[in-house]
């Protein structure tokens, strides 16, 4: 392919509607191949609603698509496939099938559509193909693992690999750094812009994480409320000038820790190791009104063992005691008893009922609260409780009784930190609250972090990104191997410290 | 202007149709009652009678019952096969306290039933503790307590005046009050309690919530500190109760124990269940739903026997009318 052939996608005047939601209102949307785009804008802005109406998962939309010019018409996944459209959509779980190992599941497309007169797989040439495309991503995954055993970055990994096995002309990646580490986020990019200066693909990038999208992008479009608000060549604009366009106000991005008067011991942790041995603990406390962080890189263990204190994996040893007095989190039913929440890392899998309403989901963990004589559920004080949560976080929802299913990405997240906010904890475990929510989103989940540690609570917050353990917590301890390798104080430390013991350094 | 009122009359013309297509889905099996009663008073005269009105409704009392139950297992994403042999065995039970006992009609009753929640603590064991799929669990539960039927039964049946397997004659009589429990209004009274609770159980109290959440993401219900264990164990005893009070039923109105009496409810109760599931588009399993179910499938029984079809042939209609009802409700042209 020579650069004679650059074919340009073209979208004019989209318009979309779901019941109560106007997602989209005359978008223009253009992309050339051999570049790079990034769009980018606040949770349910309607970024994915766009590219879905690209990949033919939406066909109701009013306006006109055109390719080199020729007006197309993508009325199906297999149309948007066949004229070289590839999108990795942001719902992993739903992308896969997590019975099939990690080949079938790479090599779907192929096997489903490319077979013609063909019955019999072979199986070889299978495995071969997908191995070698995990191979160029950097990524060592058996391909014989069934997907149903993988980690959630693994499940993006092979959901890129499947877009990137045969050729495409634009391929389309939603969020897919939300969960993978820096490793391979570097990696993704390398293979991303080999893609589009070598094999002339165009790439749109979508990520809430800002500094990525001025890494890689060639030109930038935000969206805000359904529309394109401003597009721009990447040198031509700044972070804080991006931000504002985004949210379509003022914003800054240095937020006050809240100072709170840390008491005494609440939580302590002895002795924890779980059956499989992937984590082993000594110690850890966590001091009244105190925000814990626990830093380490993607599998580091961090979740295995936000896990563990809650009660979800049996243990060979381990004491949790809670002012002062042991208590058993035997199942994590048992440790909501206890007064711990857990605030789960795989979201839409771990946290989510897509086919409820976002009241429903809501209550969920709080619905005794709301259970009155014959356990008969009070909706209109549930439904009071849920409208504030809706508030608190801004999740964007044409009204509370919506289906999760029909809410963007980031706001379905929203929905599983909401849920917790309403029971009365004591301990709040936090696993990677600010994956995949927008800046604005994020900003309130760590006023709200800081309240709760002013009402008195025990935090633990869980993350891979540095700078934001190092922006809300107190002290730190970094996680490598499953381990505890080193406990820092957050005022005398630094990203370059954290990275170093994290990486294994002694 | 002009751009602007093209685009709006298309979007009309879409959701009228839209409207239409998801009207059909919502209320399909509901109209195929519709249309089916429509169909029948105007061929069968006798059809819409007070009479044969209470006919059906009797006729359907049972299989409401225990379909209800099959909807409490399906509510946790289960499956509950070994309702039929639950029914068996609750018929054979209460009728040996009668005959073989000489005891009185509540007492039995409550033994009887008590005993076969025997199989609600199998199911829940092999499923729950052993992780055995539920289908399978209850499939090898419902062969198993067959067999127990038939062998505490010596055979199968017991009915007044039988002498028992080795030759010990009997003298227990059928209570008078435990015959009326099978017949209306009792029966049909029972029937819309039934119903009646597991709706209010399932829609509106935190237990029935719960239930839906297991049966909705299992995972997510666990890490909410949902007890996902207990629910499903309690959505197989609800199961298992109401096969058996099904049961308790079923004997009132032959009077007997008979040969796998209960087996011929399974496929009705799991058809009702099942199409419960689209009625005024709940898209899960409802109580409300599953009596809907029952109804189309005791209407078109009536109305099949009422118009001599023969029985052997009668199948073939009844599955036909309830491929349409769900044709109706699942087809969709997009989306
Ligand atoms: N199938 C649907 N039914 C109803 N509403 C929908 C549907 N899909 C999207 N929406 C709504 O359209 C809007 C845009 O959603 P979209 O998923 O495109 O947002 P997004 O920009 O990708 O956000 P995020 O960053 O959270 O992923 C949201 O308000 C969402 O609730
Ligand atoms: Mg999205």
């Amino acid at each position: 392919m020579n650069n004679a052939e650059r074919s340009k996608l073209k979208m004019e005047d989209i318009s979309i509607e779901f019941p109560g939601v106007k997602a989209l209102s005359h978008v223009n949307f253009e992309l050339e191949s051999g570049k790079i785009y990034g769009l980018v804008g606040a949770n349910g802005a309607g970024k994915s609603t766009l590219m879905k109406i690209l990949g033919g998962v939406y066909t109701h939309y009013a306006g006109k698509i055109y390719l080199d010019g020729k007006e197309i018409n993508i009325k199906s996944p297999r149309d948007a496939k066949e004229l070289g459209i590839e999108v990795v959509y942001q719902e992993v779980d739903t992308a896969l099938v997590p019975y099939l190992d990690v080949a079938e599941n790479i090599m779907l497309n192929t096997i489903v559509n490319k077979m013609d007169k063909k019955q019999f797989v072979g199986w070889n040439v299978i495995h071969e193909v997908a191995r070698k495309t995990l191979q160029t991503l950097g990524v060592d995954i058996n391909t014989h693992t069934l997907v149903e055993k993988l980690s959630l970055a693994q499940k993006q990994l092979i959901l890129i690999a499947r877009a990137i096995v045969q050729k495409t002309r634009f391929l389309i990646l939603d969020e897919p750094t939300a969960p993978l580490s820096n490793t391979e986020i570097k990696e993704l990019f390398r293979i991303v812009k080999d893609l589009s200066t070598n094999q002339n693909v165009g790439v749109v990038f979508i990520s809430h994480r800002l500094p990525e999208v001025f890494e890689i992008c060639e030109k930038i479009t935000v969206m805000r409320d359904g529309k394109v608000v401003a597009e721009k060549d990447i040198e031509k604009v700044d972070m804080k000038q991006l931000v504002e366009l985004m949210l379509g106000r003022k914003f800054s991005e240095n937020y006050p820790k809240r100072k709170v008067n840390i008491g005494g011991k609440k939580l302590e942790i002895k002795n924890f190791e779980d059956t499989k041995s992937r984590i082993k603990i000594t110690n850890l406390t966590v001091h009244r009104g105190e925000i814990v962080g626990i830093a380490g890189l993607a599998g580091a263990g961090k979740t295995e063992f936000c896990k563990s204190i809650f009660g979800v994996f049996p243990l060979r040893s381990g004491e949790i005691y809670i002012n002062g007095k042991r208590i058993y989190n035997t199942s994590p039913s048992q440790a909501v008893k206890n007064g711990f929440a857990l605030i789960p890392e795989e979201r839409r899998k771990e946290g989510i009922w897509i086919n409820e309403s976002v009241v429903t989901n809501l209550t969920a963990t709080s619905l005794s609260k709301f259970a009155r004589i014959l356990s008969i559920v009070n909706v209109s004080l549930e439904r009071v409780c849920a409208r504030d949560i809706i508030k608190k976080l801004s999740i964007k929802t044409p009204d509370e009784y919506q289906k999760a299913a029909y809410l963007s990405g980031g706001n379905q997240q929203k929905i599983v930190i909401g849920k917790w906010l309403i029971p009365n904890a004591d301990i709040y475990i936090f696993d990677e609250p600010t994956k995949g929510v927008d800046i604005g989103a994020k900003h309130e989940i760590f006023e709200i972090i800081g309240q709760l540690a002013e009402m008195g609570k025990g935090i633990i917050y869980a993350s891979c990104e540095f700078p934001e353990i190092l922006g809300i917590s107190d002290r730190i301890y970094v996680m490598y191997n499953g381990q505890i390798v080193k406990e820092l104080e957050t005022e005398k430390t630094s990203e370059e410290e954290i990275l170093y013991y994290a990486t294994g350094g002694k | 202007m002009v751009t602007a009122k093209s685009e709006s009359t298309v979007r009309n013309t879409q959701s009228f149709w839209k409207r239409i297509s998801d009207f059909i889905t919502k209320w399909g099996t509901v109209l195929t009652v519709g249309v089916l009663i429509l169909y029948f008073s105007l061929t069968l005269p006798t059809f819409l009678t007070y009479s044969n009105i209470l006919t059906i409704l009797r006729s359907i009392a049972i299989v409401t019952v225990i379909a209800t139950g099959v909807t409490f297992s399906l509510t946790v994403n289960g499956f509950d096969l070994s309702i039929g042999s639950v029914a068996t065995f609750a018929d054979s039970l209460v009728i040996s306290m009668f005959v073989w006992y000489q005891m009185s009609t509540f007492p039995s009753i409550i033994i009887a039933i008590s005993i076969t929640l025997v199989v609600a603590l199998l199911n829940s064991f092999l499923i729950i503790k052993m992780k055995i799929p539920d289908l399978l669990a209850t499939l090898s539960t419902m062969f198993m307590f067959e067999g127990v039927a038939m062998t505490y039964t010596g055979g199968g049946s017991i009915s007044e005046g039988m002498p028992r397997l080795d030759g010990t004659p009997t003298f227990g009589k059928i209570p008078h009050t435990f015959k009326l429990i099978g017949q209306e209004p009792y029966i049909i009274i029972i029937m819309f309690i039934i119903v009646l609770i597991a709706h209010i159980f399932l829609n509106y109290t935190k237990h029935g919530r719960y239930l839906y959440m297991v049966g909705g993401n299992i995972e997510a219900a666990r890490l909410s500190g949902i007890p996902v264990d207990k629910y499903r164990a309690l959505a197989y005893f609800i199961s298992t109760f109401l096969a058996a009070l099904g049961g308790v039923i079923l004997a009132s109105r032959i009077g007997s124990a008979q040969i796998n009496a209960g087996a011929g409810y399974l496929m009705p109760s799991v058809a009702a269940a099942f199409i419960g599931y689209s009625v005024a588009g709940a898209g899960k399993p409802n109580a409300i739903g599953t009596f809907v179910g029952a109804i189309l499938v005791g209407v078109l029984e009536n109305g099949l026997v009422m118009m001599s079809v023969p029985y052997y042939s009668m199948n073939i209609v009844k599955g036909g009318v309830l491929a349409l009802a769900l044709m109706l409700t699942y087809f969709k042209k997009d989306e």
